[in-house]
């Protein structure tokens, strides 16, 4: 089973009542299994003729209360802002998962990160947010699945799992594990038929003076609560560190072998790896910036969530990059050298100056 | 004294928004009285559009949601495919089912969903100001066709309603006019029979095109544009049943 099957079943075990999606590669492995095991479990399963009609399913079946998800890769989660930014609108529950490929445009079929801003930033229009998970491991894609489903019902929004080619492809030992059981709160406004009761109405437009103003700070106060509650990172011998290395996905796997071997060559590294992309770790950095740490944020892409680094880091300590793109995967021994090559040099020079590349 | 005749009930007793002589509100008249009449009130979940049509659920009283410009197909298709016991309804105006949503419409009935889509057929978009839509007929004049809908660089009216009743999918596809009483009855009973088909769990969509008069961006009194859709209108229009 690779990571892309492991994540529909976890879906599945997590209580999706309908899955909608398109053909992409290296997701195809999602839309291939969902085919097959959701109609087995007497839930829906529809290939959609685009992903904007994919993501407007999705809209449809979140808007009667059934936990919905589609999965893409980066071209076709571009289509999907639209709907994203409706469901984000609407406040609708929804997973979606990107199974990152290499960009622009086209691309192509290799494992990226490129899509962390579209991700954290909102590629659609409008000032909204969502919840992005960004697992390192098949086990971790596994259990981030039945997280999502619960956040976006908690907080009736869209949740992103950031994925890559590497995660959707790989195949890890994994266990399933039954639902978290988070206290949800219930779908009352969820369209069932006005039976006996009040006609519900999901919408997104609000002309009334004033009236979209007071909606917006509402959402805003909902995503305040989230960068209070539901940060997830992980890290590793922080405490010591000169040269703290960040990383998320399956970049902070290697990242972690390349300070594993720097630490057994004496030198005094560590990692943050944030789990949630948004809410970001800021504070957790923030607090490793205090005392003077270089850090080095390493990314498949060629340098987005170093800008979260820094805004975190806030100038208390340099920041540098180094990033591999367009399918390109670091190594263990490029990163290692990155990591050998500011532990020589005096701490005056990285105050000015950002290394970027190999 | 005994009422004879009385509003209703899912047809909400407020004013509307929109223009004096528009054709929305016998639409949404016509549709209220059918989920009264089928009793599906309890079941019902209806589908505004982006366009002029985006706030019926201010008059309908069932449970509605208001969706992306022309995807209503596609939100409909994950209403029922998880909700095959409720009546799923799309109101759809022409820029949205004819032009930005073409790709939706088809698939849905492509797919044979089951739902019932109310298709508004005005010939312009209204909400935005009066510009040419795919179904703006030859020489019509709108914002965007200020000379005149000319068939060189813009084509000619579009015919949904055929281009779908030859898909096997759509069980029943009707065209029918709000140009005056005898027409509104006829618009009632092919409405009143796309909502039955899915009600009685009919294995495909069915379809329903209204040509409703827009006096606003016709620019002309609403009496005239009643008469246009007869006269006009109903040339690359043809009313009748196109399927099923």
């Amino acid at each position: 089973m690779c990571g892309n099957e492991a994540l529909a079943e976890s879906a599945i075990i997590a209580g999706c009542d309908a899955y909608f999606g398109y053909p992409i590669t290296p997701q195809n492995e999602v839309t291939a299994y969902m085919s097959r095991r959701m109609p087995e479990e007497g839930r829906v399963f529809v290939q959609s003729e685009s992903e904007l009609a994919a993501i407007n399913m999705v809209f449809g079946a979140s808007a009667t209360g059934k936990r919905a998800m589609t999965s893409s890769s980066s071209p076709g989660i571009s289509l999907m802002q639209e709907g994203i930014s409706y469901l984000a609108g609407a406040e609708l529950p929804a997973v979606v998962v990107n199974v990152m490929r290499g960009g622009p445009g086209l691309g192509n079929i290799a494992p990226s990160q490129g899509d962390y801003f579209q991700a954290t930033r909102g590629g659609g229009h409008g000032d909204y947010r969502t919840i992005v998970l960004g697992p390192s491991s098949v086990q971790e894609l596994v259990d981030c699945m039945p997280l999502a489903f619960d956040l976006a019902d908690q907080y009736r929004m869209p949740v992103v799992v950031l994925a890559d080619g590497i995660l959707g492809q790989m195949m890890e030992p994994i266990v399933f594990h039954e639902k978290l059981g988070r206290d949800l709160p219930s779908k009352d406004w969820a369209l069932t038929g006005a039976e006996g009761r009040e006609q519900n109405i999901v919408r997104s437009l609000w002309l009334g003076e004033g009236v979209l103003e007071k909606f917006n700070y509402k959402l805003q106060a909902k995503y305040k609560q989230i960068q209070k509650d539901e940060v997830l990172c992980e890290q590793f011998k922080i405490d010591d560190a000169e040269i703290v290395v960040v990383a998320y996905g399956i970049a902070a796997r290697i990242v972690r072998g390349a300070v594993d071997k720097a630490r057994e060559e004496g030198i005094k590294a560590g990692w943050i790896r944030p789990i949630t992309l948004w809410p970001f770790p800021a504070e957790q950095i923030s607090r490793a910036a205090e005392q003077f740490r270089i850090f080095l944020t390493v990314e498949m892409s060629l340098g987005q969530m170093v800008e979260d680094v820094k805004l975190a880091v806030a100038g208390k300590a340099p920041v540098l990059f180094y990033g591999r793109a367009g399918g390109g995967i670091p190594t263990v021994e490029e990163i290692l050298d990155k990591i050998k090559e500011l532990q020589i040099r005096p701490k005056t020079q990285y105050a000015i100056r950002d290394t970027q590349y190999k | 004294m005994k009422a004879i005749f009385t509003r209703t009930p899912t047809f909400k007793d407020c004013p509307t928004h929109y223009c004096p002589g528009c054709g929305h509100g016998i639409a949404h008249r016509l549709i209220a009285e059918t989920i009264d009449e089928l009793g599906i009130h309890g079941r019902t979940i209806g589908i505004a559009p982006v366009g002029c049509a985006v706030l019926a659920y201010n008059y309908l009283d069932v449970d509605m949601v208001e969706v992306a410009h022309g995807r209503a197909p596609a939100v409909a298709t994950g209403m029922k495919r998880t909700n095959p016991d409720k009546i799923i309804f799309s109101y759809q105006g022409d820029g949205d089912l004819a032009a930005i949503g073409t790709a939706e419409i088809i698939h849905a009935a492509h797919r044979a969903e089951q739902i019932t889509v109310i298709f508004i057929n005005n010939a312009v978009f209204g909400m935005t100001g009066g510009q040419m839509a795919p179904t703006t007929t030859v020489g019509q004049v709108t914002a965007t066709t200020q000379k005149g809908r000319n068939t060189k660089g813009e084509g000619y009216p579009l015919q949904v309603s055929e281009l779908l009743a030859v898909l096997p999918g759509a069980i029943y596809v009707e065209r029918c006019a709000l140009s005056g009483p005898a027409q509104i009855r006829k618009s009632k009973k092919a409405v009143k029979h796309a909502f039955e088909l899915q009600a009685n769990g009919a294995e495909g969509l069915s379809l329903v095109e209204l040509l409703s008069p827009c006096p606003t961006y016709w620019r002309m009194s609403p009496a005239k544009a009643m008469e246009w859709i007869e006269k006009e209108m109903t040339k690359p229009f043809p009313l009748g049943k196109l399927k099923g």
